[in-house]
């Protein structure tokens, strides 16, 4: 075991992958010299090469059309957009093309292209750097999309994204990349939970508490507070946000009989509004009060000295927690 | 320059990051040295005092950018882009618009801005985290900052062909639009359909590229084989590259470019070759991936200090004029901490505010709930 932060934890994840498979690419704006903006590629070029460790024209839809070559080419792309709000020039790419080549081959082919996406605010930066588009890529069948939330998951998350057939968005949670955990380098991925499957993190009798990506610490540490008031709340990482893990979410659903889903992204056609309709559908009478969401709100991201009120905080998740118990 | 066959520029050094090409590859109008010299294609009847003006311009700006750095270092700014080193070209491309035109700037034009007579504490906004752009664009004919990149040079060419539609070109009152982008930016599926679609309407506009020779960490290689001006005639108008630190230069062949558009002959495109002095923005650490031998050879063509040789060569600006602008330029930097200080954080509930023209019902429960919400805990508090 070593620790290391969620950043370095991705780094070792992608070191790992291109020693074990030659086809495994990396590929995205200032990853090979610069290592990254968040240095999440750092030292992968001078050790693995520039063929392999791609500084690419600065065009994301480049960046994912030509990931689709390659792959079509029998390479396992792992592209880099630099920031959430750059992905939209490589929308088209992803979405009409990414998404369906293995369905319009008749299954023949496989497109094994990871996008891995920084997510979230809580940075300070200035518009474009601070959104969570999931629900975008989640509404997009033929797409794996998945999030990380802490360095010793996102070290075999992103093995396993990138040993999956499927294309997969793979979404890192950006105000954690310096956060230090414990992360066990040395065993294999025999034991890791699969990429499709969410995680109880906190387990918890009173209330159902879902969340993913950055939102999983502030989660830990309401359901923390809400213990000490009495209340055991369990909360599970998705992990998996296409496909969700609903075995495990409706299991939890029908101990507790009360659910809150907490994400940055807006609430308005988020992913908590697909988990709120799915628990309504199949737990309905298990449930002691409606599905709860707490997210962002139905407005652009605002400036970054506002958006302590627009991340969700443990008060906001408390009080939804808390509402729950109001019905 | 020349292109052989396979459209790679002969002189290789020239499209590569730092390569300084022949003089005879750009157009100057004033060496590093603060040599005056002319050029066939672009007459400059200049008078000493716009000379001494545009001397205060540059130096002003940069002052700008060298109080919003500190700023930034001192937590006062989320971030800044510097635009150290390209104080010229956008100095001389901005002193050539007309009030009615319309300038598109990415996120480094502080100096454009300067022209335009945009106040600079107002660039501060978006930088500092109070607001995600800062100003009426229609105030100044100057567009709100644009981050995402290229994204801007599509609008600049759909505002010309509005210009167009309005039979606003020619004539004395003729206007055009310029739009500003980056040697990254020429990688974007976006700019090279500005070019197609300015190129097939023939619309009012120029599109001034500021080559500062690197995206972040990646050299102009990365982007392009041959230099960018040579792309413009592939997609069907002219291309010209000056120099970039120079603005007299910069001044003489955006007014023709303008005046072109103006006058109904179309687009052009500028590739203004200048250098990135400083970081990309203050998170940036340029000497990860680029040398600093680089950036002292460029020291020695700063856009500044060759207007200011050629001023005192040719006993045109006596020492009270340097002293009184420092003076100025201080008291500039000043306004802009004191300015910046005192910037007040909106209201949480701004968050709601301007997001739709037309009442929004779900916006407005939204804006309710969240002041009920922070009500409760002062009322807790009490």
């Amino acid at each position: 075991m070593t620790r290391l932060t969620l950043s370095k934890a991705l780094n070792e994840g992608l070191r790992k992958a291109m020693e074990d498979d030659p086809k495994v690419l990396i590929m995205g704006e200032d990853v090979g010299k610069l290592g990254g903006v968040f240095r999440v590629t750092d030292g992968l070029q001078k050790d693995f090469g520039e063929a392999r460790v791609v500084d690419t024209p600065l065009a994301e839809s480049g960046i994912v059309g030509t990931a689709i070559g390659l792959a079509l080419r029998g390479y396992r792309p792992v592209c880099e957009i630099q920031f959430d709000g750059f992905v939209f020039p490589a929308f088209n790419q992803i979405t009409t093309q990414l998404a369906k080549m293995r369905l319009r081959s008749l299954g023949n082919l496989i497109l094994p292209v990871v996008i891995r996406i920084p997510c979230g605010g809580g940075i300070g930066a200035v518009e474009h750097h601070s959104e969570s588009p999931e629900a975008l890529f989640t509404h997009t069948g033929g797409l794996r999309v998945v999030a990380c939330g802490d360095p010793a998951d996102a070290y075999a998350m992103i093995q396993l994204a990138i040993k999956n057939d499927d294309p997969v968005i793979f979404f890192e949670p950006k105000r954690r990349y310096w956060e230090r955990a414990e992360v066990d380098t040395a065993g294999g991925l025999a034991g890791a939970l699969p990429l499709d499957r969410a995680r109880v993190l906190i387990g918890g009798t009173d209330v159902t508490l879902l969340c993913y990506g950055p939102m999983v610490k502030t989660c830990a540490a309401a359901a923390a507070a809400a213990g000490e008031e009495g209340r055991s709340v369990e909360v599970i990482d998705l992990r998996s946000l296409a496909p969700l893990d609903t075995e495990t979410i409706f299991e939890s659903v029908r101990r507790t009989g009360r659910c809150v889903v907490a994400h940055e992204a807006p609430v308005t056609s988020g992913l908590g509004a697909e988990i709120a309709a799915r628990v309504t559908e199949e737990c309905f009478y298990h449930l002691e009060a409606p599905v709860l969401r707490v997210g962002g709100f139905s407005t652009p991201y605002p400036p970054s000295r506002l958006e302590e009120h627009y991340i969700p905080d443990l008060d906001r998740v408390l009080d939804a927690v808390d509402r729950t118990f109001g019905y | 320059m020349a292109v052989n066959d396979a459209g790679r520029a002969t002189s290789a050094d020239s499209s590569r990051g730092g390569g300084q090409p022949e003089s005879a590859e750009f157009i100057q109008l004033l060496t590093p040295e603060g040599e005056r010299i002319e050029h066939p294609d672009y007459p400059l009847e200049i008078s000493a005092e716009e000379i001494r003006g545009l001397y205060r311009d540059l130096v002003l700006v940069r002052r700008i950018d060298f109080e919003a750095i500190a700023l930034q270092r001192q937590g006062e700014l989320g971030l800044w882009a510097s635009l150290l080193g390209q104080e010229a070209a956008q100095i001389g491309s901005g002193r050539a618009l007309k009030p009615a035109d319309m300038a598109f700037p990415t996120y480094r034009e502080h100096g454009v801005a300067w022209c335009r007579g945009l106040d600079p504490t107002r660039l501060l906004e978006l930088f500092r985290g109070v607001s995600n752009g800062g100003w009426d664009p229609a105030a100044h004919n100057f567009h709100l900052y644009t981050i995402v990149i290229g994204s801007q040079t599509l609008h600049a060419t759909g505002y010309a062909m509005g210009i167009q539609r309005d039979g606003a070109v020619g004539g004395e009152n003729g206007e055009a639009v310029i739009a500003y982008f980056g040697d990254g930016a020429t990688s974007q599926g976006d700019v090279n359909e500005a070019f197609i679609w300015a190129s097939v309407t023939n619309a009012p506009i120029v599109f001034f590229c500021q080559n500062n020779q690197w995206a972040i960490s990646a050299p102009l290689e990365r982007q392009s084989r041959v230099p960018l001006y040579l792309r413009a005639p592939g997609f069907g108008f002219p291309g010209v590259r000056v120099d970039g630190n120079d603005v007299l230069a910069c001044l003489a062949v955006t007014r023709k470019a303008m005046q072109a558009a103006r006058d109904g002959q179309g687009p052009t495109m500028i590739e203004a070759f200048t250098y990135r002095m400083g970081a990309h923005t203050t998170t940036d650490d340029p000497t990860r991936y680029r040398l600093a031998a680089e950036l002292e050879t460029w020291k020695l063509k700063d856009p500044i200090e060759r207007v200011k040789a050629y001023l005192i060569r040719n006993e045109l600006a006596d020492e009270s004029f340097f002293t009184e602008l420092d003076a100025e330029a201080a008291e500039l930097g000043a306004r802009i901490r004191k300015a910046c200080l005192e910037m007040p954080d909106p209201g949480p509930l701004a968050i709601f505010d301007n997001v739709y023209a037309e009442p929004n019902a779900l916006l407005e429960a939204e804006r309710d709930q969240y002041a009920a919400y922070l009500e409760s805990f002062e009322e807790a508090v009490r």
